[in-house]
């Protein structure tokens, strides 16, 4: 019965989690709850051996989302009123709940029918890993057989920033994301901000370095970076650099434009887009790395920055 | 029952939980919230069944789990587009109402309030 527990405790403190988030009366409060959450889904990501997936989880579906969410609720607070008066009466919530239980119970009994022995592609995934050079089979998926995923997904960040840069106020256009920040400079915010970044880079680069052979990968290295970023902004040890900026720019399509010539490089040498030529893999799996890793620290630091608020003006 | 049926039965009633929200909360901040925790729902589901693909020395599926990776972060790019809308829509009329009564809108609110400005 004990491995039994060892699941069962974390999986229902996760519902009873999700279940705050959804009926706390506060937002903020829901928010904060909805931080707990992502962290405890890092646990069971362990335990369903998706350390991958849990580093993820922990970097940015709890982090950056939940950071995301906090400082929303914290602005939107003076809103919190007039929504309460909005809420539905008793009947449309009754009928809410029975039609989310259907939908819940009707899935709880896809997975006690699912399929014995399930289905897997793991074999397929070992037997052609040898060529790549790479031994973490998940990096495999994403920089190999299922490259295309990866590259629409950086460019879907790419995406989310022009579309978050669009927001900005016309006076704003082209100026610096977010307030300008002023923390004490002898507070413990800042000084947290000096001592915490140079470690912070070396655990975000060896996480992306040991992504080829082990968990970890060139996304969580960079979320982990963007956030020293963030916390050296928080702090008002430096500002965010004005949008209009070329550099900015230059840095913010690099990634994906390397991704995409190495992409139709495949075309003329191995037959298809995104395919490496033999022997060419793991260099060619480097480069891309490399390449989209900076890109990608800046593309999620600038979405957490947010629209422009301020003219280029310091 | 085994790690996958439990997180898999989980999984299922966090979608439950996070649909409930979506309809029930009137606020948009927290049915962003809740779409977050319908998806971690359906990515923990997921993972349950690649935790079932188990073979060959390996703990899960490992497309699936590639498949998760992406997933969490475009989540999280929807999220912070959806957030930024919202912040945008309130700066302009001081009001995140989703409700199609027109009410009339309140007078010009006062700048609102920078709570997560440190210091100042």
């Amino acid at each position: 019965m004990m491995p039994d527990a060892f699941y069962v405790v974390p999986a229902l403190l996760i519902l009873a989690l999700g279940v705050y988030t959804t009926v706390a009366r506060d937002t903020f409060a829901a928010t904060v709850g909805f931080i707990a959450y992502g962290l405890l889904l890092t646990v069971a990501w362990v335990q369903l051996q998706g350390v991958d997936i849990a580093l993820t989880e922990a970097a940015i579906g709890g982090g950056l989302t939940g950071l995301l969410l906090v400082r929303a609720s914290a602005k939107l607070r003076p809103t919190e009123g007039a929504a309460r008066a909005e809420r539905p009466g008793r009947p449309t919530r009754l009928l809410a709940a029975i039609m989310s239980g259907a939908v819940a119970a009707a899935l709880a009994l896809a997975v006690l029918a699912l399929p014995d022995p399930a289905p897997t592609l793991a074999p397929e995934a070992i037997a052609n890993i040898g060529p790549l050079g790479v031994g973490n089979p998940i990096t495999a998926v994403l920089l190999a057989y299922r490259a295309m995923d990866t590259l629409l997904e950086a460019i879907v960040l790419l995406f989310v920033l022009i579309g978050v840069w669009s927001l900005a106020p016309d006076r704003a256009w082209g100026g610096r994301p977010g307030p300008r920040y002023n923390a004490d400079p002898d507070g413990i915010l800042a000084f947290i901000a000096r001592v915490l970044p140079p470690i912070g880079i070396i655990v975000g680069v060896y996480i992306f370095w040991v992504g080829a052979d082990a968990p970890g990968g060139k996304f969580q290295g960079a979320t982990i970076i963007a956030a020293m970023w963030l916390l050296v902004m928080m702090a008002g040890l430096a500002d965010a650099p004005p949008i209009s900026r070329r550099l900015v720019r230059v840095l913010l399509v690099a990634g994906p434009v390397v991704f995409i010539a190495i992409g139709c490089a495949g075309v003329a040498t191995a037959g298809a887009f995104l395919a490496y030529p033999d022997g060419w893999a793991k260099p060619l799996i480097l480069v891309i790395e490399f390449a989209l890793m900076p890109s990608l620290a800046l593309t999620l630091g600038l979405i957490m920055a947010g629209a422009p608020e301020r003219t280029e003006a310091p | 029952m085994n790690a996958a049926t439990i997180f898999g039965l989980v999984a299922s009633a966090l979608v439950g939980v996070g649909l409930y929200g979506l309809v029930a909360n009137p606020q948009p901040l927290r049915k962003i919230l809740a779409f977050n925790v319908i998806g971690s729902g359906v990515f923990l589901l997921f993972g349950a069944i690649a935790r079932r693909g188990a073979a060959l020395g390996l703990g899960g599926d490992p497309v699936p789990q590639a498949l998760l990776i992406t997933g969490i972060v475009v989540a999280f790019s929807a999220t912070a587009l959806a957030v930024t809308v919202l912040l945008r829509l309130y700066e302009e009329t001081g009001r995140t109402t989703l409700s199609s009564d027109a009410a009339p809108p309140p007078p010009r609110p006062e700048p609102p309030p920078q709570p997560d400005r440190i210091g100042a």
